[in-house]
């Protein structure tokens, strides 16, 4: 198990090793002078090379790559061109939009999906199965930003319940804060969860099937039990891996409904940073989010170990 | 098992229940609600060109010696009143007394004096420079009098000290406007919650009349069917610059809104490069004058919201030629042309579009219209900053299409290494002349025949005027309607009962 950590740990960090080399070289052939869109159109030359010198755009491109390393390894991660603050605080504050929206998100899919994708593989062929997997499918296939745009028309347009839009920030209290994101939450997990209703329920129903599933049950375990203890635990793997998909995307995947209710998450701070060339906070941002992404799948890893023992064993390595 | 579900079920449905609250809207009577499409960089008009930083603090929290109002004339501002040497190189402004920054510093002649020479200076990063090029010395006579010298008599230099990148601003503060703005003006900035909105409040020690609004909130919503939703679910108040054009007859035929269609200083035109081949043949350029239909890309692209243009001037000044006829839309004479030069089967060439609406729906009528007189398009997007690089920068393009926005720019024409690259000496000695010319008649003779060199020339496709579509509660007035400067000034907005 020891073994499996420590490797799994080194292809971690020399993935992020390279992907900071990768962002770092596509950025510097994307086309664009971060100090003309700044000035626009009516700026002359020596304001615009004053406006560089300023940004540290003078400097040699492994110099400017070591200092960027340097200063993600110490915390610092550099000032925006365009907001002249520090990147830190910029991510920090879409953070704390874009980390609840995921968690809400991810929490409401999984409590839909896992009981209705079970209670769908434990009634295989009956009305409830075949309801829930027509949900489901349709589920599949309305897009998010569609669905969203429904959701205002119903509940903002035409009932007023919920603002249409924006994020009321944690400052204004935990209801007015949780409330902007009741509609944004929900039109990411319905699609999310009608994929894991059908992932969870092709899992179930292949574990049910199995040897010690009939063993369970011949050793005196209700067909409830079997099913949650041996069959639903069994079935865990293929759930988690498609949850750990969701969840990477959930972080910075959401710009098409951030801009349906034009919430400041981090995905529409990437996106106007690559509009702008706000260089500093495009590196910054991709590589938080390819680290995300690495130590996602780390904690899937982990949850395979505790998922199934016959894993933990160093000889299987 | 089933139980269980059902149990479930009713947990998950009353816990979402608990979470719907009614929604108490904010309504005020002294707060207002913008909706905005843009979010600014930042918040310094001196240091960067955006138009959406002077959306937010032009005359609300900043000011200059002058400013520029809705008919785009001339106000006094900090200065109260100015005198003018009858050689026109020297100004003379008398400011207001009693002002005071909102961080409590003292304004006065020496604000004035470091604001113009920092905007001047060697190492400004001014994005309007060249607006402060004319300016030989600024010095202070006392506290309140401050003498302006200039290089060159500049006729409208009152003018352009009312630009949002000329306000003034305190030196203990200009370094930090950017995320902390600190100006005179009647609204203070109180917070930015970056992405989201832009909170301003009162100025209880303002030097002026205090407006009706107590305080103003800029919602930034960057998507077109968001700003629909806002505005109909009465989360925002108004849209100065509503961006979905599409959707105006709806709000039209809703009595709680008002809509407003006024003008705005961008000129909309069919850049062309005038060195590269063989847009360098004047008859190349005529054809394409003649190939076009104006109302055709104003109906289609803009959904009719839009005044066709023939040179480059905004139709709502004073001193604007209607040349609009000069080359007619005419496809036989456009083909006949093209066959004078060389081609009389048509030619191929690119169309480098940026985003916005009205050139990337513009370009594809464009296109339409140009082939049915041999020219073929290859329709190019670009993003700004590809646009900024290739074609402004560069200058490597055929065609683009872009909205001049800059108000009375008809002088970029005489920058010979301006994009387009036009280069004509007779014009160039027309603005010469306007340059020093104070007489407002005289002055008004030379602009037309600066317009009419340029419609003659064809320098440019002169295709529209963009429009200002505003989308505000009926109840709400006071707001532009038309934009020469781009601002939301709100010191005159309030709310009827």
């Amino acid at each position: 198990m020891t073994i499996f950590l420590v490797k799994r740990f080194f292809a971690l960090l020399i993935t992020l090793l390279v992907a900071s080399l990768i962002i770092f070289l596509l950025l510097e052939i994307l086309p664009g002078d971060p100090a003309s869109i700044i000035l626009g159109v009516g700026a002359q030359e020596d304001t615009l090379t004053a406006l560089r010198a300023e940004m540290g755009l003078n400097l040699s491109a492994p110099e400017r790559y070591f200092r960027w390393i340097a200063g993600v390894l110490t915390g610092d991660f550099g000032r925006s061109y365009t907001y002249d603050t520090p990147v830190s605080s910029l991510i920090l504050e879409r953070l704390s939009l874009s980390l609840p929206l995921a968690f809400l998100a991810i929490s409401l899919s999984t409590l839909l999906a896992i009981p209705f994708g079970v209670l769908a593989a434990a009634n295989h062929k009956h009305f409830s199965d075949t309801g829930i997997m027509g949900f489901a499918q349709l589920g599949v296939a309305v897009p998010n930003f569609w669905f969203a745009i429904l959701l205002i028309l119903f509940f903002s347009v035409k009932l007023g319940w919920f603002s249409a839009g924006g994020f009321a920030g944690w400052e204004m209290g935990l209801g007015a804060a949780l409330k902007s994101l009741v509609l944004p939450a929900v039109s990411l997990a319905l699609p999310q969860a009608a994929i894991l209703a059908r992932v969870t329920r092709s899992a179930v129903l292949e574990t049910v099937r199995e040897d010690f599933v009939r063993t369970a049950r011949a050793k005196g375990l209700s067909r409830n039990s079997a099913l949650w203890r041996h069959a639903v635990r069994n079935a865990l793997i293929p759930v988690v891996t498609i949850l750990g998909l969701q969840l990477s995307f959930l972080l910075a995947g959401t710009i098409i409904i951030e801009n349906v209710f034009y919430l400041p998450g981090l995905g529409r701070l990437l996106f106007q940073a690559i509009a702008q060339r706000d260089l500093v906070v495009v590196k910054n941002i991709v590589i938080l989010l390819a680290a995300t992404v690495v130590v996602v799948n780390f904690l899937v890893d982990m949850f395979y170990l505790a998922l199934d023992p016959r894993l933990r064993d160093d000889t299987h390595e | 098992m089933k139980s269980t579900i059902r149990r479930y079920v009713k947990l998950l449905l009353i816990s979402g229940s608990t979470l719907i609250f009614s929604g108490a809207a904010f309504a005020g009577e002294s707060h207002l609600t913008m909706g905005t499409v843009l979010e600014p960089p930042h918040l310094d008009p001196t240091a960067g060109a955006a138009a959406a930083i002077d959306e937010v603090v032009y005359a609300n929290v900043f000011e200059g010696l002058t400013r520029i109002n809705q008919n785009a004339e001339v106000l006094p501002a900090l200065a109260k009143s100015w005198d003018i040497s009858a050689d026109g190189l020297t100004y003379t402004f008398h400011l207001q007394n009693g002002v005071i920054f909102h961080d409590g510093a003292t304004f006065d002649s020496s604000d004035v004096v470091f604001s113009l020479e920092r905007a001047a200076a060697e190492n400004s990063t001014n994005a309007q420079k060249a607006l402060f090029a004319p300016i030989a010395s600024v010095k202070a006579q006392g506290p309140s009098t401050v003498v302006v010298a200039l290089k060159t008599p500049k006729g409208n230099f009152l003018f352009n000290m009312g630009w949002g990148d000329a306000v003034i601003v305190d030196p203990l503060s200009a370094g930090s406007n950017k995320s902390k703005p600190i100006g005179t003006g009647p609204f203070t900035f109180k917070r930015w919650v970056r992405g989201d909105r832009i909170e301003l409040g009162q100025n209880a020690n303002y030097w002026g009349v205090k407006p009706a609004l107590k305080s103003a909130t800029f919602k930034i919503i960057p998507d077109p069917a968001a700003a629909v939703a806002a505005l109909m679910a009465g989360d925002v108040d108004a849209f100065a610059n509503f961006p979905a054009p599409e959707m105006a007859a709806q709000f039209q035929s809703d009595s709680r809104f008002i809509v407003k269609v006024g003008s705005t200083e961008g000129e909309t035109i069919l850049s062309t490069n005038n060195l590269q081949k063989p847009f360098d043949d004047l008859r190349v350029r005529q054809a394409i004058a003649h190939a076009l239909n104006s109302q055709e890309i104003i109906d289609g692209a803009m959904f009719g919201f839009g005044t066709p243009i023939g040179t480059h001037f905004a139709p709502h000044h004073a001193a604007y030629v209607d040349l609009t006829g000069t080359y007619p839309h005419d496809p036989q004479k456009a083909r006949q042309l093209l066959a004078d030069a060389g081609f009389p089967g048509g030619f191929k060439a690119t169309l480098k579009l940026p985003p916005p609406s009205y050139a990337r729906r513009g370009g594809e009528i464009i296109a339409a219209q140009l082939s049915k007189v041999g020219i073929k398009l290859e329709i190019i997007p670009v993003e700004w900053a590809q646009w900024l690089d290739q074609i402004f920068k560069n200058k490597d393009f055929d065609l683009t299409i872009v909205s001049h926005t800059e108000p009375m720019d008809i002088g970029i024409y005489t920058r010979p290494t301006y994009y387009f690259q036009y280069r004509n000496p007779g014009f160039n000695a027309v603005i010469k002349s306007l340059n020093v010319t104070s007489n407002p008649k005289r002055r008004y003779a030379l602009m037309g025949a600066a317009q009419a060199i340029l419609a003659k020339d064809a320098v440019n496709g002169f295709l529209f005027q963009l429009a200002k579509l505003g989308i505000w509660n009926k109840n709400v007035s006071g707001l532009w309607e038309n934009s020469p400067v781009q601002a939301n000034d709100l010191t005159g907005v309030s709310w009827k009962n």
